[in-house]
């Protein structure tokens, strides 16, 4: 049983191809038992590696499986392999387990939707990529699922292709991700050129031995993390995830939220021992994560779209990670990404249960006084929220706690006040979303609010196990303080990801700080209940004295905007110039004898456009022979 | 002497092509049975070259040799690891255009089915020749059917397309043919015998200066071919008035031709000019890849588009091959074929819409995938495929470049990479502009979604494009012989002179550099 956990991708992958191939003629209930049962074979599977992986002592890790040569030519070569250790067994049970839920609510989600098909087949190519992507063994074949993501995520997006909004948010998902995969596949080179693999193991091995030097450790982990910044969605590439939510919103869940996303952190988690010894790299990743964190944070205050309020908590949540992996406690990172899997995805489900029950409406502005409508959809909803705002005994409470706790020890005090910051917007933004959504004034639609109804159980059971989870989760990585054996996420991870080295907190400073953290959820939570339940003319007063800063954050800093007019618009503007100027008048030119040519070149040539191609061939002929004959002879 | 089988796959067409002469030319059906059989049995044949290739043989195989027109004018051919998968491309995608001409050329069917067996032959040819001369007969010979192809079937300004692709063509050719001559007056005076064959030529050493002249008329005829920048602008028009099939040729194997000239001719033949001229020829290339992709970019015809890209993609197979190194040039000749299919089936598909709707231009579409989605899967996977997504054969070739290229200087893979980005925005932009949206041109409606023949003739290309994406194996390690002497033998830089050119075994004597005249 050691090593079936190669099998795990290709379930699913096999549904695909049954469906690519078959799936017009499948009537839709096997379509949907099919995609859902291949998730779900593939978490059994993945379950039984687990057990199977705890059994094997951590020495023999990771546990590898090589199908064949894929690549090689010369001194370049990659294996179709994979690899089981805890690290990928973690990523492989959130992906398949997490994934099946969204699969199973997506059945009443999509019901209606023409089509059908077509939705399960993404979802499953998906779930495959997703796979690859966590289980191979080195990093091209790890590119394989990073592109097939990203693929995927580019379909999912302009699902409904009909609607410019949706083929325009794939099309700048894939184009922008495009990007940061370009410091990727460089950051991929540059490992090969020093290491001469790019197997994980390898790599390991050659950063332990020394065999990389720190610059380019640095080197090798930046170009490594832009190609995270593009699929994590960080700055300055995030700007593709809030435009995604454009696709079916369990897609906004799996991809958007709780998988693919969190790629990015999955590959520098995976690259840990290079970061660390880096250094520079670490901090860098650890900058970058508390800017986006609270960046993202000050863009969804401000939004009304329900679903883009979520869009921008997913950015600022993977900053989050980032801070975790950044100042070297990948455990956190990991566990918050793990945490995350489950309230975010539920938040997301959650609301797609407002939008079904709302006929798709998403703007908070038309909602209000919901929670006596949908018992089961408010319930999931707020314990998604609280989760997500760090209310302790959540699971978000452990992880994001134990990801500030590490930034404060490592003394990156920067960092920390940041994620302080971000985490009291989070806690505010997620109530001022309950608090418009579910309670108040109902300002609902007369037609919306006629076919108003809780969404089906195949829906509503999702959502309760994920609320369980959100719950839960968090138990199995409790906060240090407690004692060191009860982090059992940590130790599971411990034979791939070294713990961070040993800040010096007391027991008395870990306690603070975990109060702290309290203090700043709550705070936020009271807030959001002054501004939108007790006293709701507060906002609009706020807008009124300071118009200038609502309006930039409403407009999203104009980022998108600036990057327009900074770089696509002057590139396209360019590339007009030069083609009217250059290939059309210059070489053409030239070649026509147009005017733009003057001199020998042109007169000779525009005696030629007479046409009459023989005789200039004749004359060429003629004098290529004089020239052999001089030389011959 | 076993059976012929080079000249076997090369006349074979040619052969189909004079039967055709005496088939009455009202007489559709019967004149595409036999040009589709032909094109079949070609590639049929073709494939025994692949299953009996011997992967350890570095020399060409199957090799015919036979006296011809006397002073070392020679009969030869013969096959090895760079030429093997040029020649099944092309016998590969024959049938295929063949099959998407049915409906798209309405009159002189026969000549026009003449002129594609024609062009095989001239093609094939190109590929298999050893000796200069005939190489050169062939390169000449398949200009001609070219000319027709979009001269007689292409659209409304074929003429001034022809005029310049036979121009530029004709320019680069003519110089090449004088740098034969001298090749060959040179080799007489040192050996005192007539030669034309390649193999005698490889270890002539010549002396620098002279190789200096001889590269760049060689290098022109094969740049212009390619096409690289700035020698690029007749293949947007060429490609625009080109009848589909013209296109897919085109793309796919005639601009092969150029890249292959360079790894057959100019590179081993003019080592020390290659290193001379290798800034020059890579800063060419690099802007190829940059240019080709930003121009791409604006283009209002989806088929310019799909020209532009191949500058774009031909510039990165050229500057591998100039990294000279051996990934480098496994991944230009594993990209060579990449680029051939997945430009081949753009252009097929692009001839599918033009079918259904008469113009090719961006702006007269949108939402088509609605009408016809079946055609819009086949769509995304030939753009995938050009993108270069993993799983798919574009993805080996880029990787296996970009490795090439970066062991060799740093910052021009860092310049090359930018093609990921490029090739994503123009393609998945067209695709948006064209698939996807609302349907605003009411014509769209009448489109039927893509026909059983033109699914058939698709669904090959596919089957390739996830074949060597997923097991390259097949095709790399055929490679690994030839490109590896190839190296070597531009590796070595010691000047050899041959005194006794004999046999091609006799191991070449060490000889003074010859002295300027």
């Amino acid at each position: 049983m050691k090593d079936i956990f190669w099998l795990i991708p290709f379930v699913p992958a096999l549904s695909t191809l049954i469906l690519v191939l078959f799936g017009r003629k499948l009537p839709k209930k096997v379509v949907s038992w099919q995609a859902c049962l291949s998730v779900f074979i593939s978490f059994i599977i993945a379950l039984i590696s687990f057990f199977s992986l705890l059994k094997t002592p951590p020495e023999s890790y990771p546990i590898v499986k090589n199908l064949f040569t894929w690549i090689s030519a010369g001194s370049f070569s990659a294996n179709l392999s994979f690899q089981f250790d805890p690290l990928s067994a973690v990523m492989a049970l959130v992906v398949t387990g997490v994934g099946f839920l969204i699969h199973v609510y997506s059945v009443g989600y999509m019901a209606h939707d023409k089509s059908y098909t077509r939705y399960f087949t993404y979802l499953n190519l998906f779930t495959f990529a997703m796979l690859i992507l966590v289980l191979a063994s080195n990093m091209i074949l790890m590119f394989v699922g990073w592109e097939g993501v990203g693929l995927c995520s580019y379909l999912l997006i302009g699902f409904w292709f009909e609607k410019h909004s949706a083929a325009n948010a794939g099309k700048k998902a894939f184009i922008v991700n495009r990007i940061g995969d370009a410091g990727f596949i460089l950051g991929i080179l540059f490992i090969f050129l020093a290491v001469g693999s790019s197997e994980f193991t390898a790599v390991n091995q050659a950063v332990l031995g020394g065999l990389i030097a720190r610059g380019g450790a640095t080197l090798i982990a930046i170009l490594l993390f832009i190609g995270a910044t593009g699929k994590s969605a960080q700055l300055p590439l995030y700007i593709w995830l809030p435009d995604a939510m454009e696709g079916p919103t369990p897609v906004s869940a799996l991809i958007h939220a709780a998988t693919m996303v969190t790629a990015g952190v999955y590959m520098v988690a995976r690259m840990n021992l290079l970061f660390t010894f880096s250094g520079t790299a670490g901090n860098i990743v650890a900058l970058v994560g508390a800017l986006t964190a609270i960046f993202a944070a000050t863009m969804a205050l401000t939004q009304n779209d329900i679903k883009r309020v979520l869009a921008y908590s997913t950015i600022s949540q993977l900053g989050y990670m980032f801070i975790g992996c950044g100042v070297g406690a990948y455990a956190a990172g990991i566990f918050h990404l793990y945490t995350h899997a489950f309230f975010k995805s539920l938040l997301f489900l959650a609301a797609g249960s407002v939008m079904h029950a709302l006929s798709g409406e998403l703007d908070m502005r038309k909602m209000g006084g919901l929670r006596k409508y949908l018992p089961w959809t408010y319930p999931t909803f707020l314990i998604g929220a609280i989760a997500i705002a760090g209310v302790p005994f959540l699971s978000g409470f452990f992880s994001k706690d134990a990801i500030l706790t590490q930034a404060y020890a490592q003394g990156q005090y920067f960092v920390w006040a940041l994620g302080l910051m971000g985490a009291i917007l989070t806690a505010f933004y997620m109530f001022r979303l309950i608090f418009l959504t579910f309670h108040g004034k109902e300002r609902l639609e007369p037609e919306a609010k006629k076919h108003l109804h809780e969404s089906p159980k195949v829906m509503t059971i999702p959502l309760a196990i994920l609320a369980f989870f959100s719950i839960v989760a968090g138990y199995i990585g409790l906060p240090v303080v407690l004692g060191k054996k009860v982090n059992i996420f940590q130790n599971f991870l411990e034979p791939v990801i070294p713990p961070a080295s040993e800040g010096h907190l007391s027991m008395g400073m870990e306690w603070t700080l975990i109060l702290i953290s309290v203090v700043v959820a709550l705070l936020g939570i009271y807030i959001a209940y002054v501004f939108y339940l007790k006293r709701p003319g507060i906002p609009h007063s706020i807008v009124r004295r300071i118009p200038g800063v609502y309006k930039l954050l409403y407009n999203k800093y104009y980022v998108d905007e600036a990057y327009n007019a900074v770089i696509v618009n002057p590139l396209i503007k360019g590339s007009e110039i030069i083609y009217e100027n250059f290939d059309l008048a210059v070489i053409d030119g030239a070649l026509n004898g147009s005017a733009s040519a003057t001199g020998f070149f042109g007169r000779a040539l525009s005696a030629l456009q007479t046409g009459y191609v023989k005789d200039y061939v004749l004359v060429f002929l003629l004098g290529a022979v004089i020239i052999v004959g001089i030389l011959l002879f | 002497m076993s059976f012929p089988i080079l000249s076997f796959v090369t006349f074979l067409p040619l052969l189909g092509a004079i039967l055709l002469m005496f088939i009455p030319k009202d007489k559709k059906g019967a004149l595409y049975t036999i040009s589709l059989a032909v094109a079949f049995i070609t590639f049929a044949v073709s494939l025994l070259l692949y299953f009996n290739f011997d992967a350890k043989t570095a020399d060409p195989q199957f090799v015919e040799k036979g006296a011809w027109l006397g002073y070392g004018i020679n009969y030869h051919l013969g096959i090895d690891g760079i030429s093997l998968f040029l020649v099944l491309l092309t016998t590969f995608l024959m049938p295929i255009a063949l099959l998407s001409s049915w409906s798209y050329i309405q009159e002189r069917i026969k000549e026009y089915l003449i002129f594609m067996l024609v062009l095989e032959t001239g093609i094939i040819g190109v590929f298999l020749a050893l000796n200069l001369f005939l190489f050169y007969v062939f390169w000449e010979a398949m200009l001609i059917p070219m000319y027709f192809l979009i001269g007689v079937w292409g659209g409304k300004r074929r003429i001034y397309a022809t005029f310049k692709f036979v121009l530029f063509t004709m320019l680069g050719s003519l110089l090449m043919l004088v740098a034969i001559f001298v090749l060959y007056s040179t080799y007489f005076k040192a050996t005192g015998t007539y030669s034309l064959d390649l193999f005698d030529y490889y270890q002539m050493g010549l002396n620098p200066g002279l190789q200096i002249w001889l590269f760049l008329a060689f290098s022109l005829a094969f740049a212009i071919k390619v096409p690289m920048f700035p020698f690029h602008t007749w293949l947007p028009d060429a490609h625009v008035e080109a009848p589909t099939a013209g296109s897919v040729i085109l793309a796919a194997v005639l601009l092969k031709m150029g890249a292959y000239g360079f790894l057959r001719f100019a590179i081993p033949l003019f080592p020390d000019a290659v290193t001379k001229f290798l800034p020059v020829l890579v800063i060419l290339s690099l802007i190829g890849i940059i240019y080709g992709g930003l121009m791409a970019l604006i283009q209002k015809d989806i088929k310019s588009l799909v020209a532009y890209s191949s500058v774009s993609h031909m510039g990165l197979v050229m500057l591998a091959v100039f990294s000279l190194n051996l990934e480098a040039t496994e991944g230009a000749i594993y990209q060579m074929l990449n680029h051939g299919l997945s430009t081949g089936m753009l252009f097929l598909i692009v001839g599918i819409l033009y079918e259904r709707a008469h113009t090719r231009l961006i702006k007269d579409f949108g939402g088509v995938s609605k009408q016809m989605p079946v055609f819009s899967a086949f769509f995304l996977i030939a753009m995938l495929s050009s993108v270069g997504l993993p799983g798919l054969n574009g993805f080996i070739g880029e990787i296996l470049c970009f490795f090439g290229i970066f062991s060799s200087s740093r910052l021009f893979a860092i310049l090359a990479i930018s093609t990921v980005i490029l090739a994503a925005a123009y393609l998945l932009w067209m695709f948006q502009r064209v698939m996807q949206g609302p349907i605003t041109n009411e014509k769209i409606l009448s489109y039927r979604d893509i026909n059983k023949r033109e699914i058939g003739y698709l669904v090959p290309i596919v089957v390739m494009m996830f074949w060597m994406g997923i097991y390259p194996q097949t095709f790399l390690r055929k490679m690994d012989a030839s490109v590896t002497q190839y190296i070597n033998r531009i590796k070595s830089k010691e000047k050899v002179f041959v005194l006794q050119p004999k046999s091609p075994a006799d191991k070449p004597v060490k000889a003074k550099e010859t002295k300027p005249r």
